[in-house]
This record gives structure tokens, sequence and C-alpha cells, in this order.
């Protein structure tokens, strides 16, 4: 028994079988990250003046993620064009590129971004406090701007200890340059480059803060959207180079020397994937590091 | 097509003797691992028959503590503290957590391992490749991949009751922020607890749906049979087409919901937990920032197209039985197919109106109640039409022509009965009452279920070459119409009282109605005739078990097409080999060509080419077709 149109087109539909799989399958996901981005907007506009952080994330990795992300989207088309002139060996080529794109991806995110994210410190003040902390959320600079109110200090904490340890009283803190210097104007919109922690250090009591944490999912609204989106994308990308890779390697060389077309449909699938793996992503990168 | 085509299934190259091949595969990968897409349904179907039964057992064991509140259940109460715990009966009287928990997963068991994979999956693997005259599903290794998904999701569940705990208790709604901090804290594993298991178990499950229906829609897309055009494919093949896209759609957003669930109690964030909360008299430490009302909308985004999910395969099974037996085509099959089409679509924009009570604004109120009042005129053609269809005919009452008929105003009750809950003004008094129960019930159960029995009695000789007992049929059928009703028809009663339906001890601590009787029984005392009718009723599926596995060895040998079919599974042997039918089926008429004027027989298969005489007249009077 064989099952018709694995190849070959179904006359009257035009269309063999995996194309029309994998349609349905990308309609799904985009009812699943539908679902994600309807949560972050009801979160975000159901969110009080000054809970929703911005400038937290950096915005030239993230561009140069996007623009390697891109890329891979152009080589994996190549590889298929490739496939379809029946080229293998620039197929093989287009096919390494468009792995090493998504592992550099990967990378960036799981080495670079998500661990600074967890290094990093915030700090809630409860709203009858945030007079004390003046000099550290220029809050009266704000207000006379109309800019929407500061309630957090952000930057490095260097007592880490004071986490989970009763007995240390106050949260030792390597500011960011927001809170270092917040009446400067400078500091009135997020900055395009990432600016690190200053020098200069505040104590901030435990008595006075709402809530604090590192930025961790638990840290905001704004950070489990950011890390359960990213994340799942990330498993997303994490998918389509583990069959990238399976179609690149060897074996599927004996596929191609039986059926060349079973491999370029092959590839053409996965390729739809990738297309749509990246354009999640271009949701994505506004949504978190611009807006 | 050249052999390489027939890598997906078979890494043999000579693919088109498959058939012998498959002889030699393994006991293992032949009925455990199989990717036949009959063995698949089989499977499914088993699953999904134990998971019904298992989740009426936990509501037998439920309708104990609300007939009886607080009194040691005989027998049965002395064994369950030692499977479940000895928390969940203690001396046999069940504790209000056990409770909670059999409430829970009784509704979840029975949407989602008990009617989806019995409704969808197995009727839909078993059934509709075979209508669509295909060798077996478009994607074969995706099928058993979602059998497997929901296997394991089915087994995250069973587990669910044996840790500390227990099982979820937060309804199957899950409803933030009660199911959130639920099953957490002292004598509760990070993990390994009841909600959290749900969480995970939904997740396999989930998997397995998409999975199954972009499989479902892929084939009855690509593989139909020569000349089996759209208007062509029986009304069961249309009811599963639409199901799974309403399944592939629908459920994503719950998922994204059932990740975010899970974040909230394994990473501590806070999508679902509004700031402020107080937990056992101390303020959560948690950011805040959440909404409740995110969940529920997430949640009732699948979960009202899931209703649907549960009904239209029933009434594609109803449709072809009720053709058959009638001996009549089924009256109205356009219509059918755009009401069908119609509801699809309507009910993704119909979700809200379990949430009139969550003040989401008189607006959004007035929106989704016109929607859900819009959606029940396709389902009143599609009722209509099936009775209209027995006008006339020349009924043979088999025992799924018993069920079919049992169906109709069983629905019927279960649908006008939504009417009053569609409007919010009368909704606010009967929500969350055991009308709602009712309501729903009478779609669900003496509606799909009959459904689902009915589709056992007609398919099962095709899976088996063999028919079930007639008389044993009989025995199955009317205790279960009689008690199904003397269980579900006091609860709109019981409702209209004003009867909660998630009280603990039926509604005597409440005294709902203490001096107001109908006939002659308070609210709560109307809970003993029903729990009674839930246990004969449990006594009455007996028949069936022995019937179904008796009649797989010793039941009576039929032909291929026993109850004189026109579809094309009929074309094919009993049970039909590995790539199913004998020649390849080419389809020349439509589906129900039953008492064609100037035939011998009063049907006529969807395989026999037209004949001349026919085509002179190509359509015949209508009056003689219906006559």
């Amino acid at each position: 028994m064989e099952i018709p149109y694995t190849v070959s087109t179904r006359p009257d539909t035009g269309l063999w079988n995996a194309k029309v799989g994998i349609w349905l399958f990308l309609a799904s996901e985009v009812m699943l990250f539908g679902g994600l981005f309807s949560a972050y907007i009801f979160l975000r506009l159901d969110a009080p003046p000054g809970m929703w952080p911005h400038g937290l994330l950096n915005v030239p990795v993230g561009t140069m993620n996007t623009a390697i992300l891109i890329m891979s989207s152009v080589t994996v088309v190549l590889a298929w064009a490739a496939l379809k002139m029946r080229r293998y060996r620039a197929y093989w080529w287009y096919m390494l590129a468009t792995i090493l794109c998504g592992v550099i991806f990967l990378t960036v995110k799981l080495v670079y971004e998500w661990p600074q994210k967890f290094d990093h410190f915030g700090a809630y003040i409860k709203p009858e406090e945030l007079g004390k902390y003046e000099q550290y959320l220029g809050n009266e600079h704000a207000a006379a701007k109309g800019l929407p109110p500061r309630l957090e200090i952000t930057g490095h904490l260097h007592n880490r200890a004071a986490l989970n340890d009763p007995n240390i009283k106050d949260y030792e803190v390597a500011l960011d340059p927001v809170n270092a210097d917040p009446i400067n104007p400078a500091m009135d919109r997020p900055h395009f480059f990432y600016m690190p922690p200053t020098d200069k250090i505040a104590k901030i009591e435990k008595e006075d803060v709402q809530y604090a944490t590192m930025f961790l999912p638990k840290h905001s609204a704004y950070f489990a959207s950011y890390f359960t989106i990213t994340g799942l994308h990330g498993m997303h990308v994490l998918g389509g180079v583990l069959v990238f890779i399976y179609m690149w390697l060897p074996v599927s060389k004996k596929l191609y020397q039986r059926n060349p077309e079973h491999l370029a449909n092959r590839v053409e699938v996965a390729g739809l994937f990738w297309h749509f793996v990246d354009l999640i992503w271009i949701f994505v990168f506004p949504l978190f590091y611009l807006l | 097509m050249d052999a390489s085509t027939s890598l997906e299934t078979h890494h043999d190259p000579h693919a088109h003797v498959a058939e012998h091949e498959h002889h030699e595969l393994g006991w293992w990968r032949k009925y455990v691992f199989s990717t036949d897409h009959k063995v698949i349904g089989i499977q499914y179907g088993f699953t999904g028959l134990i998971f019904l039964f298992f989740g009426f057992s936990l509501m037998m064991l439920m309708r104990w503590q609300l007939a009886y509140p607080g009194q040691a259940l005989p027998v049965i109460g002395k064994f369950l503290p030692h499977i479940f715990g000895p928390g969940t009966m203690p001396d046999g009287k069940m504790t209000p957590d056990f409770y909670n928990s059999l409430g829970a997963m009784h509704g979840t068991i029975m949407v989602f391992l008990g009617i989806v994979p019995l409704a969808f999956a197995a009727f839909g693997n078993f059934v509709v490749p075979l209508q669509i005259g295909a060798p077996d599903m478009a994607f074969p290794k995706v099928n058993m991949a979602s059998y497997w998904a929901v296997f394991v999701g089915s087994i995250v569940m069973l587990i669910s009751f044996f840790v500390p705990g227990g099982a979820a208790k937060s309804g199957w709604t899950s409803y933030v922020p009660l199911a959130a901090i639920a099953d957490s804290g002292p004598g509760h594993l990070p993990v390994f607890n009841g909600q959290t298991l749900w969480l995970i178990g939904f997740i396999f499950l989930i998997t397995s749906s998409l999975l199954g229906a972009i499989n479902f829609i892929a084939t009855i897309i690509q593989l139909r049979a020569k000349g089996l055009t759209w208007m062509r494919l029986p009304f069961f093949v249309w009811a599963q087409f639409v199901t799974a896209f309403l399944l592939l759609l629908a459920f994503p957003p719950l998922e994204a919901g059932i990740i975010m669930q899970l974040m909230d109690r394994v990473a501590d964030t806070s999508f679902f937990m509004p700031a402020g909360l107080v937990v056992n008299g101390a303020a959560l430490h948690i950011s805040g920032g959440g909404s409740p009302l995110l969940w529920q909308h997430l949640f009732w985004f699948l979960a009202h197209p899931e209703v649907y999910v549960l009904i239209l395969p029933g009434m594609g099974i109803i449709a072809e039985i009720l053709a058959n037996n009638s001996r009549k085509p089924l009256w109205g099959y356009k219509s059918l197919v755009f009401s069908v089409l119609t509801i699809g679509f309507l009910s993704f924009i119909v979700w809200a109106h379990h949430m009139w009570l969550t003040g989401m604004g008189s607006a959004v109120s007035a929106f989704f109640q016109t929607t859900t009042l819009i959606i029940s005129i396709p389902s009143v053609i599609i009722l209509s039409a099936f009775f209209i269809s027995l006008w006339g005919g020349s009924i043979r009452f088999t025992v799924p022509m018993l069920f079919a008929t049992a169906f109709l105003p069983m629905f019927g009750i279960g649908g006008l009965t939504g009417i009053p809950l569609a409007f919010n003004s009368a909704d606010l008094y009967l929500h969350d009452t055991y009308y709602v129960i009712a309501h729903f019930h009478y779609i669900v159960a003496p509606g799909t279920i009959f459904a689902l029995f009915a589709g056992i009695y007609y398919w099962f000789p095709k899976a088996t070459g063999r028919k079930m007992n007639d008389f044993w049929g009989k025995v199955h059928f009317w205790p279960t119409l009689i008690c199904m009703n003397v269980i579900f028809l006091p609860m709109f009663l019981q409702g209209m009282a004003g009867m909660h339906r998630r009280w603990y001890d039926g509604g005597q601590g409440w005294t709902v109605s203490g001096d107001h009787t109908i006939w002659g029984l308070t609210g709560f005392q109307w809970n003993t005739p029903i729990s009674w009718a839930a246990w004969i009723m449990g006594l009455a599926q007996i028949p069936f078990i022995i019937n179904f596995f008796w009649s797989i060895k010793h039941g009576e040998k039929v032909n291929d097409n026993p109850w004189e079919a026109t579809t094309l599974e009929w074309t094919a042997p009993s049970p039909p080999p590995h790539g199913n039918f004998v020649t390849t089926p080419v389809a020349y008429r439509g589906p129900y060509e039953y008492s064609l004027p100037g035939r011998e027989q009063d049907f006529t298969m969807q395989n026999e080419p037209v004949e001349p005489s026919e085509r002179t007249r190509r359509k015949p009077p209508a009056e003689l077709v219906r006559a």
C-alpha cells in the first residue's frame, strides 16, 4: 500500500499532502502565538501607569538577531532553489548557512541575552515610600514632563544574599544610569545602545520595597510574557534547526539520489515553517524591544 | 508514482506488494505501534470507552455524596482509601477535597479523554478514510504519534490521582486564581501535584488533537477517491472535517493559556494573578499585574468550540444511520452541509456567553448574546432535517437506529433548554446551577453518547465482520434511555430551585427550597432518585460490555454490507485489510441513493456507475425520490 500524492500533486487541488499539512499546522501556530500576543496586549492595556517597563532589553543585539533570522530565511529559499535545480553541492552550503544562522540566534539568546537579564535586579518601591527615593526616581521631573511615574529602581545587586536572607535589611544596588541620574533629560527615553549599571550604589531598605526580584519571569507581566514568548519561539527555532540538520546530513543525500523531488518537497515544507518562525520574531522584536 | 514515494510509510521499495509485506510486521508493529488508520482508530476507541466508563465511575462516587452526604459509602468505601490515599475517603466518608477532585476530573476525563478520542479520533480514524475511499490517512506516522500523545496525556492525568494532595480540584475549567494556587504549599510536591500534572497532561492532549486535526483535514482534501466530489461526501465526513478545523484553530489559544498557567505555577509569574491577593491570611509574594479574566477568555475560546467538537461527530453518525435505516435520502443534504459549516464559523464568536457573570460589560454581553442566538439557527436546521428525513421512510428499528432516534428528542431538549442560558439576564439566575448541568448533559450524554453507541453498533460489523447481538443491544438501550432521563430531567427542576452545581453536600446544608417541593420532593431530596438512576445506568452498561467483547469472536457473521448501505466503506471487505480496498474505489453518485426509482434494490452504492437509463432523466421528480 502506498499513500497517494506524497510527492506528486493531486490534479484537482494542485498540492501534495505535506504542503496541505504544513499550512494547516501553521494556521494552528498562528492561533497559538495569537493567543500569547493577545495576552500580551491584554496585560499591557491593563497595566497601571509606570508598571510596564521600557528600555530593559538590548536593542542592537536584538536587531542583529533579527537580521540573522531574516538572512536564514533567504538562505533556506536558496537551498530549496538549488535542490530544484539539482545542484546538491550548493544546497549543502546554503543549508549549512541556514543551520549556522539558527544556532547563532539561539546562542545569542541563551548565552548572552537571557543570562544578562537573570543577573539584573529591580525593586518596586511602595507607593507611600516613593518620596524617600526621589533622588533615584526623579518623579517630579517625570511629572513635569508628562512622563509616566517611575516606580522601580533597577541595577546590579551587590549583596545577592539579601534576596533570601531575612536578616539583611537592605539591598545594595549599583544603579542603572536611569536611576543614577534620573533628572537628566537624556534619560527620559530608553536608549538604543545598552548602558551598563553605574558605580553609584544605592541602599534600598527592604521595608520600603513592595516587590523585588532579579529580572526573572516573575519580575513583572512584561518579563513573564517576554520569557514565555521568546522561550516558545526559541523552541521553534531549535526544532527547525534539528530538522534542517537531518536534511543536511548524509542520510538525506541518499533520499536525494533516489528521489530529489521528495527531498526538495521536504525542504520546502521545513522552509515554510522556518519562514513562520521568522515572522513570529518580526512581531516579537518590536513588541518587546522597541515599543 | 515511483517506489520511493512510499518512504513515509515503508522502507520496503516494493510498496505495491505492501499487503503481503504487512503480514510480516511483528505483533508490536501490527497492533501496538501501528500506522494503520483502522488499528489506530480501534486503539482510540478502546481508550475512549475505558475513560468514558472511568469518568462515569467518578460521577457515580459523587452521586453517593450528593444523595447521602456525610454517610459512609458501603463496601466500596472501605477499599477506596487504599487506592486513592487515606485523605480521600476516611472511613468511607468523602472529603471535600476528594469531591472537588472527582468533579474536576469527571469533566476533564469525559470531555478530553472520553468523547474527543472516541467521537473524533476513533470514528474519524476508522470511518473517514474508508468513506472517502482512501488507503489510509495522509500521514500515517503522524497519526500514530497523535495516538501516543493522547496515551501519554491520559497516563499523566491518571498519575495525578496518586500524587500527594490528589488530582486537580479547581473544576474542569481550572479558573484562576484558585487553580494557580491550588495544590501548592505544605504537603504538595513542586511539579508532581494535581493541578500542575493536569496542565502538563493537557499539553499532550492538545498536541494529539492538533496532529489529528491536521491529518484529518489533509486526508479529506487530498485522498478522496476519484469522483468523490465535495458534495458527494457523506455528511459524517463533513462533520469530521468541520470538527477538525475547530480543534485546529481553537485548541492553540488554550494551549497558550495552559503554558501561562504552568508558568504561574512553576515560575511564579503573574499572568492570571492580580496584585494584592491574600491566601491563608498572608499576602502572596508575587508581582501581580495579571488578569483572571484573561484565563477565562482563553479557556472558553477553546471550550465553546469544544462543545461543537463533542456534538458534530455525533450528528454525523446520526445522519448516516438515519438515512440507512429510513431507506430514503437524507433530507436537505446541502442545508446540512452549509449548516455545519456555519456552526463551525459561528462557534468561534460565541465563547464569552460562559462569562456573563464576570462583569465584562453590557456591550460585550450584547454581542455574544446575539451570536449565541444566531448559532441556534443552523443547529435547528440540522435537527429539523433529521426529523424530516424520517418522514415517509420505511424505517428499520435496528439497534443503531434506536439510539439514533433517541438522540433526536434528547438533543432537542438539550438544545432548547440552552436558549434561556443564552440570554444574559436569564442566565444571571441560572448560571452555575444544576439547570446548566442538565442542559449540557442532555447534549453530550443522551445526545453525543447515544450517537457514539449508535456508531459502535453500526460500524462494528465493518471492524470485525460480525454483528453485535440485537437482543442485548435492546437490553442496553431501554434502561439507558430511561435512566438518562431520570438523571437529568429533575436537574432542571433542582437548578430552577436554585441548587448550585458545586455544592459538596448536595444542597442539604443550604436547605434548597426546603418548604417548596417539586412532585413531592425538595431540591435536595431529588438527589436520591437521580443517584439511584445513575447507579442503575452503570449496571445497564454491563450488557453492552459483554455484548461488545462476546461479539468480537462469537457474533453473527455478516457480509461486507450488512445494513444495505450506500457509502464507500461498505464496499471494502470486513474487516478491511491493510490498504482497505480490493480495487481502488471510484464514486459515481451521491452518498444517500436509497430507494432509487426503477431499481431492484432499495439502495444504490456510491461506486455503482450511472446507467444510461438514469442519464436520460438526470433529475427524477422529487416526489418519486422521497416517496
